[in-house]
């Protein structure tokens, strides 16, 4: 397995530690719903240097990203983040990503972990084919070190060792800024659901960022906070993983996708999507809250009152925040709106539960 | 740390224990360190009062944020008693899985099955090898 430069802290935290993607990485410090709550109340820090950045520069540079991502980048400028995603020629996810805008063709993508050698080898293929010349592709994962701050203290935590203010930052916005003296990029971003910052600072660099932090932190409630609860804030957040609600057989208007998918413009997957738009849909992620006991767990079946499978859970945990069991599944078009009952296969029984409208928890925004 | 393993009953590979109450029947639970792998228990699945069960048969169901694990009968027998206050506070197994923490009573087919469980002592030797 792969090591993350925190690697060692994780283990000297007390870290459970699992494979996730071939990266050993820590599923729990304590454990998750306590995790999940500190992160909601005070503030969670997260290792994250597993996932991919790959960076593309370059004339062509914007052009080429255009091509490949389903997102219109036209009107994005320099200081600007975008989710996006990226598709194969039939319109199927290769990856969901955030795409980093620091000058004119001057980009940084931020990739999953399991995904980023596919990604990487994907937009290669498409500069080939389509004769995009000018433009360098260069995954720059290893020298990378990458850490998410979370939670409403977030900011306060960070201002201490940062040259500028990260609470002034718009969500969704970055400063290319310096980190305890290094050169770093900070966002306003995360995958949590609460105010938060991505922070990315040379790999070597990650170890004593991480510390300042958790020294800073000290006293305020700030905890690491490991993939477990990393999971049940993003679910209960309404946010979907790659490989659980979505792979290359499943299109961004099956998932909650369809907002970051422009048909107004020329891209990859284009043309499938149109087709499948005309078309309609015969099925849709929907967010569901179980009324029966259990948890629905990614793989089970959704069945009919007749126990007919008629889809599957993408995600299902407990939520911390509304004590109950919540998920993601599958289920035909016509089973999409809140409300409607679906049953799910909980070990042979055939458990209620009810299409719930998404997210199952927004913060308040004072 | 687990908490040490007591002396006044038996334990299965599979993380049970049984404790003979005496009267024909055990009382049985996960032990400590089951519940320390499992960590925050959200959700205990009990069997029916009556339901027969074969050793090492899937006797009840315990449920993590992060995971599902069958728990095993470590006895042959019928369940007398399950302990219902779980249903509401799933967290007891997770701070007293030794004493307030336990799943349900079974009365015994055979006695002598005690016997193929661990003594506490060879159930520490066990668990000290896994983490290892």
């Amino acid at each position: 397995m792969k090591k993350t430069p925190l690697y060692e802290r994780h283990l000297a935290l007390g870290a459970k530690v699992i494979d996730f993607g071939g990266w050993a990485m820590p599923v729990q410090y304590t454990n998750v719903i306590e995790e999940h709550r500190t992160t909601r109340r005070n503030a969670g820090i997260f290792d994250i240097c597993h996932m991919g950045e790959i960076e593309i520069q370059g004339e062509d540079a914007f052009s080429l990203l255009q091509h490949v991502m389903s997102r219109n980048l036209e009107k994005q400028s320099a200081g600007q983040m975008k989710l996006s995603l990226l598709l194969n020629e039939k319109g199927g996810i290769i990856d969901d990503l955030t795409v980093y805008k620091t000058a004119e063709n001057n980009y940084m993508v931020v990739t999953n972990a399991v995904t980023k050698d596919r990604d990487l080898a994907w937009i290669t293929k498409v500069r080939e084919e389509k004769g995009y010349a000018r433009v360098n592709l260069r995954d720059i994962t290893d020298i990378t070190g990458k850490i998410d701050l979370q939670g409403p203290l977030a900011a306060s935590i960070l201002e201490q060792i940062t040259a500028d203010d990260p609470g002034s930052l718009g969500f969704y916005s970055f400063s290319r800024t310096r980190v305890l003296g290094n050169p770093a990029i900070v966002s306003r971003s995360g995958y949590t659901g609460e105010d938060g910052f991505e922070i990315y600072v040379p790999a070597d660099k990650v170890g004593e960022v991480w510390d300042a932090l958790l020294e800073q932190g000290r006293g305020r409630g700030l905890k690491p906070v490991g993939l477990g609860a990393r999971d049940t804030l993003r679910l209960e957040a309404g946010m979907m993983l790659y490989g659980n609600e979505m792979n290359e057989n499943v299109t961004p208007f099956e998932v909650v996708y369809g907002w970051i998918t422009d048909l107004d413009k020329e891209f990859i997957g284009r043309d499938c999507l149109l087709r499948q738009k005309e078309k309609g849909l015969e099925r849709k992620l929907v967010g569901f809250e179980m009324e029966d006991r259990g948890i629905a767990r990614h793989g089970y079946s959704v069945t009919g009152n007749d126990g007919k499978k008629i889809g599957e859970v993408t995600s299902g945990t407990f939520s911390p925040t509304l004590n109950r069991p919540i998920g993601l599944a599958f289920v035909p078009f016509s089973f999409r709106e809140p409300g409607t009952e679906i049953r799910i296969d909980i070990r042979g029984n055939q458990a209620r539960a009810r299409v719930a409208k998404l997210p199952f928890y927004k913060r308040d925004r004072h | 740390m687990s908490k040490p393993s007591p002396d006044d009953r038996r334990y299965s590979r599979e993380h049970e224990w049984a404790k003979d109450n005496g009267d024909g029947t055990i009382t049985m639970g996960i032990t400590d360190y089951a519940q320390e792998m499992l960590t925050d228990v959200v959700f205990v699945e009990l069997p029916e009062t009556g339901k027969k069960v074969k050793q090492m048969q899937v006797v009840a169901v315990v449920e993590s944020v992060k995971s599902v694990s069958d728990v095993y009968s470590p006895v042959s027998g019928e369940v007398t008693e399950v302990n219902r206050i779980l249903e509401e506070r799933p967290e007891i197994v997770n701070q007293d899985a030794f004493g307030e923490g336990w799943l349900c009573r079974i009365r015994m087919d055979d006695p002598k099955e005690l016997d193929s469980l661990m003594s506490s002592s060879r159930y520490e030797e066990f668990i000290k090898d896994l983490k290892h």
